[in-house]
């Protein structure tokens, strides 16, 4: 029996039939190039490998690219974290408008419509999250002493992601690791979907460096990830293969990042997400302060 | 000698009676360890008296008691959360009455100073389940979901620095939250968390609820990596966090690691210098140093340096060291002679590597293990004295001229429990606060705890927290 084609693959073959590909007077398209997207940048992979994934070729990310993605995630993690509440919200706000206006891309790509709406939704929903996580995670605490006592949340620095294959699970690992002050490097094996959110962050004002997206193979370069001492968090919530994720999970421990399990069962992404994905890249900084004349 | 002269005050032991041995306390009751057990003694550091012998738990009993704990898991966590709260309140009581009896216990095992037996571990320690007992039936107004429930058996493994406090971090709230636990004190400080056991007893807590095994390492190793325990919490070194964060990989197992720190203990040149005397020498000197949040790492702002290392100095003189049971002993004994020997060798390298060592003129007790108040000057960034852990009254000092050095230096370090800020401008302290990549920061105060307020660490410090609404979390799914 013949493999039912993959949606991506039978969007492009539509495409290439539509006038888009090819237009009525006979003028050739221009075709994208996938790469990288690392620092603000699109790079290609230093490796030169690229791979072929439905008809494109793709870069295929090295373990020099994920150190080089970690280096400018750090880099760009302070002042990202250092901004206030309000901005890093309305840039999220701002990566929500620039989804729908690609609309026809992603669809063209063969993300379903209520999908789409779905990421959008939760770009809008995270956003606000921004300026309201802090009261609804930290606390004044009533010390029993003259002290000025409060505990606020702070991002846990740089975040490794492992993303799910889906464009709304993509956005559902993304959003909540940002919205709090982290930058990310994430690997994803749907790059064309992937790169096309890139080129949304990178037109949203989103910093260079905030997000950073490696398309190619989870197996080989998550391993640099989970052991790079620079990186303080692993999210490996699209890691399909359990004995992966236990060996990334074990290698994480090396510098004891905060580690994200897969999910036991297929993950509902449409769901309300809670406040764990994003409780679970924060930490809690306690400040205590005398009390006197 | 110290220019001021005391005569002795020593608080008397007659008011704890410890037996000759002790079994494992599984299901509501005492026992001898199995077969695949045996026994250890446990000493006074201060005098190397033995002053009991302790089971050691081998696999069967770590069965044994992970299967006890399961057994009372379901009708403990089905219990209305309004009485397992008044089970935690009735311990907090028994605590509160028995408190003299636990804090000379507690010097007795530790070697800490009654000082700080009586008026800071044992009090909070009935604090700690007086706050977690009303929180048992308040579960769905903490924030984490609005119908949490227990995960399960929880396997604990606590350190001997502040052997009834960290019981209590543990045990409290996992009662709270509707678990039951299975806890394994530091081999060298069993006797407190035996105690404790007969508190539950005397408390009439439902059999298996808690369950203490006494042993080392390996025992701590075979509870953790058993696969009946739904969660595992830890205090203790970073190395031995690491290997427990390997060993639940790929299990369903929560894990949340209380480690090491290396704290920086920052002073401006604007700062209250006496009491930032007083900071310093608590941050490094309390509990003997053996702290994990101590304040390892002194800053001194240059301008300020020779007045702060000449106070320091004169302040360190008076300092008393001895008899943990006299009260006015102010630095006790050293826990260990395994953990002597590690002060020791981490002094000699801090010497061998080219700082400047410095301890007052002090008389240390023949017998037991003693270790004088030291600092070390011209401590730099590379030596080994200022990257780990001593975990002994030993303090490093650097020093820094800007707030961006300042932080710069503190956050160096691949900890990052605690830290420390005097200054008189409150611009400055939030600014700095904001900054330093710590889980707890004191601003002109040092080494406060109180149940309310969550502890715990960023980077390789650990992760999870301890205490607040918080401390929850760690128990609850």
């Amino acid at each position: 029996m013949p493999k039912s084609p993959s949606p991506a693959k039978a969007a492009k073959a539509e495409r290439s039939a539509s006038p888009a590909e090819s237009d009525r007077r006979g003028r050739l398209a221009v075709r994208k190039t996938y790469k990288l997207y690392i620092g603000g940048a699109f790079p290609r992979s230093e490796s030169g490998r690229t791979y072929l994934v439905d008809g494109d070729n793709v870069a295929l990310a090295s373990r020099k690219d994920a150190r080089d993605a970690v280096v400018a995630a750090r880099k760009a993690q302070t002042k990202w974290a250092a901004a206030t509440a309000y901005n890093r919200g309305q840039v999220l706000y701002r990566i929500a408008e620039m989804v729908e206006a690609r609309r026809d891309e992603f669809l063209a790509l063969g993300v379903a419509a209520g999908e789409l709406d779905a990421a959008v939704d939760r770009w809008v929903w995270y956003a606000g999250w921004s300026d309201k996580i802090a009261q609804v995670h930290g606390s004044a605490n009533p010390v029993a002493g003259p002290y000025f006592n409060i505990s606020a949340p702070e991002p846990t620095g740089v975040v490794g992601v492992v993303a799910p294959a889906s464009f709304l699970g993509l956005v559902s690992v993304i959003a909540p690791a940002i919205v709090t002050g982290n930058t990310v490097v994430v690997l994803t094996a749907t790059p064309q979907v992937a790169v096309t959110l890139a080129e949304v962050l990178a037109t949203s004002d989103v910093p260079g460096g905030v997000v950073n997206i490696l398309t190619g193979h989870a197996a080989e370069t998550a391993p640099w990830l989970a052991s790079h001492d620079d990186v303080n968090a692993l999210d490996l919530t699209g890691v399909a293969d359990p004995e992966l994720a236990t060996e990334l999970e074990r290698s994480a421990a090396g510098s004891l990042k905060r580690v994200v399990r897969p999910p036991a069962d297929t993950p509902d992404f449409t769901a309300d997400p809670g406040l764990r994905p994003m409780t679970a890249l924060l930490e809690t900084k306690t400040v205590w302060h005398p009390k006197g004349f | 000698m110290s220019f001021l002269e005391y005569a002795p005050a020593p608080e008397s032991r007659s008011v704890v009676d410890i037996a000759p041995s002790y079994g494992l306390f599984i299901d509501g009751a005492f026992g001898p360890a199995s077969s695949s057990g045996g026994v250890f003694k446990t000493v006074n550091p201060a005098s190397e008296e033995v002053l009991a012998e302790v089971a050691s738990a081998g696999a069967e009993d770590v069965d044994r008691a992970v299967a006890a704990a399961r057994r009372a898991f379901g009708p403990w966590s089905a219990l209305p959360g309004a009485e397992r709260a008044k089970y935690l309140f009735r311990i907090a009581r028994i605590i509160q009455e028995r408190s003299r009896e636990l804090a000379v216990l507690e010097s007795l095992d530790n070697g800490k100073p009654i000082r700080e037996s009586r008026d800071v571990d044992v009090p909070l320690v009935a604090a700690h389940f007086f706050y977690y007992a009303g929180w048992a039936d308040k579960l769905k107004y903490a924030g984490h979901g609005s119908d949490p429930r227990p995960l399960g058996v929880a396997a604990q493994v606590i350190p001997w620095n502040f052997p009834l406090l960290m019981l209590a971090w543990k045990i409290a709230p996992a009662l709270a939250a509707g678990n039951t636990v299975v806890l394994k004190p530091a081999e060298t400080t069993p006797l407190s968390a035996l105690f404790f056991a007969d508190i539950c007893q005397q408390a009439d807590l439902p059999p298996g609820v808690v369950n203490i095994i006494t042993g080392a390492g390996e025992t701590g190793r075979t509870l953790v990596e058993h696969p009946g325990v739904d969660k595992v919490a830890f205090t203790g070194s970073t190395e031995v966090g690491r290997q427990i964060a390997r060993s639940v990989a790929g299990t369903s197992k929560r894990l949340t690691l209380e480690l090491g720190g290396k704290a920086a203990n920052i002073v401006f040149d604007d700062a209250p210098i006496d009491q930032a005397v007083e900071g310093i020498v608590n941050g490094i000197f309390f509990n003997q140093g053996h702290v994990c949040c101590a304040g390892s790492r002194l800053l001194v702002q240059e301008s300020a340096y020779d007045e702060v290392l000449t106070a320091l100095k004169r302040r360190m003189a008076t300092l008393r060291v001895g008899d943990p049971l006299d009260k006015n002993t102010d630095v006790g004994a050293i826990n260990s002679a395994a953990q002597l020997a590690r002060i020791r060798e981490l002094s000699d390298v801090g010497a061998a590597e080219g700082a400047e060592r410095w301890s007052p003129p002090c008389e240390l007790p023949a017998q037991g293990f003693w270790f004088a108040p030291t600092i070390f000057t011209g401590v730099t960034q590379a030596h080994r004295i200022a990257r780990e852990e001593i975990f002994g009254p030993v303090l490093s000092v650097l020093t820094f001229r800007t707030p961006d050095e300042a932080i710069e230096k503190a956050n160096n370090t691949p900890y990052g429990l605690s830290a420390g800020i005097w200054t008189e401008k409150g611009s400055l302290i939030l600014a700095m606060a904001d900054k330093l990549r710590a889980g707890v920061v004191w601003a002109n105060t040092f080494n406060k705890f109180d149940p309310t307020s969550p502890f715990g660490g960023y980077k390789e410090s650990g992760y999870g927290r301890e205490g607040g609404r918080h401390g929850l979390e760690a128990y609850l799914a």
